[in-house]
């Protein structure tokens, strides 16, 4: 080994560089959620400060959950995103199956299809979709945010799953086929118990930016009571904008439950970036 | 199995997928194109051409907003080039070096703003920079650079970069993982030759390891690029949707938002909106023939 790699200036550099980078990728979480806790007076006269026996303080915690409904929020936020996991994992396991396992004609055609919304966002066609939903009177329900994230997500895990799936031992099922098992048993109880890190990929990629979407509940679902939990706070934020307490409150509760998902899986997602899945 | 049988089982797997995907995905968005090509007076709706492109491209109650909505967007997509992928590529060099201790904890650590709402990463930073709070000056007066502060985000000529910035400091974990992952694909045998060849370190870097991850840094563009030309949030939970100071943080996911929804006095237009979300379709489009015709097949695949 050279000189260089064990040199202990370089790494003392090294960390010294990402140290820094790290105080700076967290120091305005830190700010908010220390400040959250502060008397006003505090929070303007020593934000940097952590709280103390003298200036810590609920009062910003008892506004939000009194004038806002965030338990409601969260409920909506949870239920949206699990209802789209759900969807976006069944249906894209199902047509990744299909694409990977069976020849038939059109399959390389299907296949293109489906990978078109890798690149093309789904926003660009929003005036259509509300048009669609009014239609279907759909707008403010959370279906109507629901079948939205599903066909976002399909593209991309159709894509990653089919890859994994050309993968499982055609020996496997085969043996299956000899036994009798008819396609719809080899897929449930054969392949998607192989497949399953594969979609707890695909589950991870698509649960932070549906949980974080503020553009279509703000068009499709902005009722109060269908308002998911990133809607909810930036409405509440904005009403309340003068009262730093409920404001810095509001942020860190927004702030916990994504916190709270990435403590969970944070493993997950990043051997999934790392492993090459968004090739 | 015949051929002109059809294969049920293939067909149910298929259907759900494909009919949502065509439902809510691509319908709505040949739709949204054709919409562009119509115009509504007295609730009725008539077929114009492109009329409303004209209008966007030329007509001045519009054109000045779009072209002034284009600019900002490229701005916004410079910056995030030039500041996120060498701050990225920079950290995923560092890290991939063997035997750094808390490699981990770093790479987590770094990547906890990517996990944040825009409505978080707007409201936090915008609290941080305010003048009424007076973290950002008291910061700068601490290292003596307090005559350095301005009200960033409420300057028409700083407003725009700050929040591009802000969109980097958000987004740098994404390059930074997608590179760390390149860097330790490429095998040892290959770094070996060349430190037998005398070139270590920097000079490893640049001239190995560097081009070996060139394909990795056209992915990261074109991802930065379709990502920051359909952007909203974070400019609509910083500065609304009137994308403040007077329209300078104005990019085309708000002037659509503004355009589709009507504000203040002007009522919405969903075929005005219609003809943006073409215009940006279009660039999206164009970016993604670029990055596949030209770069992908310029840049030399290396195989292991």
């Amino acid at each position: 080994m050279n000189k260089a790699r064990r040199n202990p200036a370089n790494t003392l550099a090294m960390h010294g560089a990402l140290i820094l980078y790290t105080c700076i990728a967290l120091f305005p979480v830190f700010v908010i959620l220390i400040n959250s806790f502060k008397t006003r007076k505090a929070i303007f006269r020593e934000p940097l400060a952590l709280p103390d026996a003298d200036s810590f303080s609920m009062i910003g915690y008892q506004t939000v959950m009194k004038q806002g409904d965030f338990f409601l929020y969260f409920q909506n936020s949870m239920i949206v995103t699990v209802a789209s996991l759900f969807f976006v994992l069944m249906f894209g396991a199902m047509a990744a199956f299909a694409l990977s396992e069976y020849r038939f004609r059109g399959n390389t055609l299907m296949g293109l299809y489906l990978a078109l919304g890798i690149m093309i966002p789904i926003r660009i066609g929003t005036v259509a979709i509300l048009e669609l939903m009014v239609a279907s009177g759909l707008v403010n329900t959370l279906w109507a945010l629901i079948l939205v994230y599903t066909a976002q997500g399909l593209p991309l895990a159709v894509f990653i799953l089919s890859e994994f799936m050309r993968q499982v031992s055609d020996d496997l099922k085969n043996a299956g086929r000899i036994d009798g098992l008819s396609e719809y048993t080899i897929f449930f109880r054969l392949v998607l118990p192989l497949v399953r890190p594969a979609m707890a990929t695909v589950a991870v990629f698509n649960m932070i930016p549906i949980w974080n979407d503020l553009w279509f509940p703000l068009i499709l679902a902005p009722a109060e009571e269908t308002k998911t939990l990133t809607l909810g706070s930036q409405v509440f934020i904005g009403q309340f904008v003068t009262d730093w307490n409920a404001v810095l409150s509001a942020l860190s509760m927004a702030i916990l439950p994504v916190m709270v998902l990435y403590v969970i899986f944070s493993r997950q997602l990043i051997r999934g970036i790392t492993s090459g899945a968004v090739k | 199995m015949g051929a002109s049988r059809i294969k049920w089982h293939v067909v149910v797997f298929l259907a759900p997928a494909v009919l949502v995907y065509t439902a809510i995905m691509i319908f709505p968005l040949f739709n949204t194109l054709r919409l562009a090509l119509y115009s509504e007076a007295d609730q009725v709706r008539a077929f114009v051409g492109l009329e409303n492109f004209r209008r966007l491209f030329g007509d001045p109650n519009w054109s000045g907003a779009f072209w002034n909505a284009l600019g900002n967007n490229f701005w916004f997509f410079f910056i995030h080039m030039l500041v996120q992928n060498p701050i990225g590529i920079a950290l995923a060099a560092i890290l991939s070096h063997p035997r750094l201790r808390f490699a981990a904890f770093y790479r987590s650590a770094i990547f906890i703003p990517t996990i944040l709402s825009f409505v978080i990463v707007g409201f936090a930073w915008k609290l941080i920079l305010s003048p009424i709070w007076g973290i950002a000056p008291d910061m700068l007066d601490a290292i003596g650079l307090k005559s350095l502060f301005a009200p960033w985000l409420g300057k028409e000529e700083y407003a725009l970069t700050t929040l591009a910035l802000i969109s980097v400091w958000q987004f740098v974990g994404i390059p930074m993982m997608l590179i760390y992952a390149a860097l330790l694909s490429i095998p040892e045998e290959i770094l070996e030759a060349a430190e037998v060849e005398g070139l270590t370190g920097m000079a490893a870097f640049w001239k190995i390891k560097l081009p070996l991850i060139l394909p990795s840094i056209g992915i990261i563009s074109i991802l930065t690029f379709v990502g920051n030309f359909n952007a909203f949030d974070l400019i609509y939970a910083a500065q609304g949707a009137l994308a403040g100071p007077n329209f300078a943080t104005d990019i085309l996911g708000t002037f659509m938002y503004r355009t589709f929804f009507g504000f203040q006095l002007q009522l919405g237009d969903p075929h005005m909106g219609s003809a943006i979300a073409t215009a940006m379709f279009a660039i999206i489009l164009l970016g993604v023939c670029v990055y596949l015709f030209a770069i992908q097949t310029r840049i030399r695949r290396y195989q292991f």
